[in-house]
């Protein structure tokens, strides 16, 4: 039996794996730029912040993620399923290259740039979202980018806890001693994160200032 | 050009103190007054309050102490963001937006402040030909400009919403000696149809000698003197007279004339 006859006999189970696997990992992105980008731009903007904020996403990404995962069963709603908690794990994660970007991206902006603009009458809210925010729009991407391709290695570890997506190969594989599982899991979950790794990429250069 | 109006003082300093955070003072009681339509150039070394001064005036730094006035009515009281539209400011980095183009650049205030597109444009070709840019200009990204086109499209910006105000802070600093020559030869000619209030800091005697219509003179935060530029050069101030001597001889030719 070769991998290829394997792939062709389970291609069902195959896909809906690698769907939940994008949502898992779809959802979670979706919030940490949701969340990640605004605390961003609070700790560029005032100081004050920069420290706690980037101190904590620091420390959320040095716990192991299994015992992330565990700390987080406790707790209410959250732990009341598997996909709530592993996305709420993986958005965590993915915080960090976030904030961090925004972070780098905005106090990058040249001076002279914000100078001018504010020195032309802009408001705050006109600085940002004209001159701000497209002019960090590549470095931002490349943090996003960072988050996906971290956190589809990442979901795979959602299985342990039942959270379902490419994870659950792995780990029957693991089990049964079976690699071709292992490698069902794996291949389709390598070639999520080099396709978001190309095609995010591709984005970011196309966003980058001249 | 002699004043028409009684109230011929535009922008007005009182006692200005600003003080860092950290306790360092920057100015110490400044007063300082630019009447309508002069170019009152502001002289000194780095770290002697030119710019600090400058910054007050469209508060993108607010006086420690003392009053800024612009058109009599003290500048703390005004709404900031209509403050700064009433001033041009150009500064020696320029600060083109990058990812605009020449006619975005020019003409963003005039947008925000809800102007008709064909209005903007036709605003945009005017400025570019005030300047001496060619209307081509208008599609290009400033990275694609050269330093002296980057500093006309500056000016311009700063001419967009037509301020009665300009600051200008060492605009031509960073440009070569031919360039910084002829942008200083087009401020002229522009001033003499504009005829705007400008304030204007410099550490070159020379620019401030052609360009001034007074020179205030200014050192570790206070103000020396304010002097015509002809006065200037036989001032019997010890610091001015460092200045004509460490800029040598000629100074005499190139000293604005046309002052009141």
């Amino acid at each position: 039996m070769n991998v290829l006859h394997f792939f062709l006999q389970n291609h069902e189970e195959i896909l809906e794996l690698t769907l939940e696997h994008l949502w898992l990992v779809g959802i979670s992105t979706l919030l940490a730029v949701l969340i990640g980008i605004p605390l961003g731009i609070i700790s560029a903007h005032w100081p004050v912040w920069n420290k706690p904020v980037l101190g904590t996403a620091n420390i959320i990404q040095t716990i192991p993620s299994l015992a992330l995962f565990g700390f987080l069963l406790p707790v209410p709603w959250i732990g009341a399923r598997a996909d709530r908690l592993a996305i709420l794990a993986l958005t965590l994660y993915a915080l960090l290259p976030v904030i961090r970007n925004t972070y780098t991206g905005i106090r990058g902006v040249d001076s002279a740039v914000v100078e001018a603009g504010r020195g032309m009458g802009l408001t705050g809210r006109q600085l940002l979202f004209q001159v701000e925010l497209p002019l960090a729009a590549s470095v931002i991407l490349s943090g996003v980018r960072v988050a996906v391709v971290v956190s589809v290695g990442l979901a795979t570890i959602a299985a342990a806890i039942g959270a379902g997506g490419l994870g659950e190969f792995i780990f029957r594989g693991l089990a049964m001693v079976n690699n071709q599982l292992i490698l069902a899991g794996a291949i389709p979950a390598a070639v999520l994160a080099l396709s978001a790794d190309f095609g995010l990429g591709w984005l970011e250069r196309r966003l980058r200032p001249r | 050009m002699e004043p028409t109006s009684a109230s011929k003082t535009v922008i007005e300093l009182r006692d200005v103190v600003y003080v860092l955070p950290n306790g360092q003072p920057l100015l110490r009681g400044l007063n300082l007054e630019v009447q309508r339509g002069e170019t009152l150039v502001l002289l000194g070394r780095s770290g002697s309050g030119k710019t600090t001064t400058l910054k007050l005036i469209n508060r993108l730094l607010t006086p420690s102490g003392g009053q800024v006035r612009v058109n009599g009515a003290p500048i703390a009281e005004s709404d900031v963001i209509r403050l700064r539209r009433s001033i041009g400011y150009v500064i020696q980095d320029v600060g083109l937006f990058p990812h605009f183009t020449v006619e975005r650049n020019i003409g963003l205030v005039p947008k925000i402040e809800g102007w008709p597109a064909e209005r903007i444009h036709l605003r945009v070709e005017e400025l570019l030909r005030l300047v001496g840019l060619d209307a081509q200009m208008a599609s290009r990204y400033p990275h694609q400009l050269s330093g002296g086109q980057r500093q006309r499209v500056g000016v311009a910006r700063a001419l967009a919403a037509d301020p009665a105000i300009l600051l200008m802070d060492e605009p031509f600093g960073a440009l070569d000696a031919l360039t910084r020559d002829q942008l200083q030869r087009e401020f002229l000619a522009l001033q003499q149809r504009l005829n705007k209030t400008v304030a204007f800091v410099t550490h070159d005697l020379r620019e401030a000698l052609r360009l001034g219509s007074r020179i205030a003179l200014m050192e570790a935060g206070e103000l020396v003197t304010v002097l015509p530029p002809r006065e200037f050069l036989r001032s019997s101030d010890p610091l001015a007279v460092g200045y004509v001597q460490a800029f040598g001889e000629g100074l005499e030719s190139v000293a604005n004339r046309e002052t009141s």
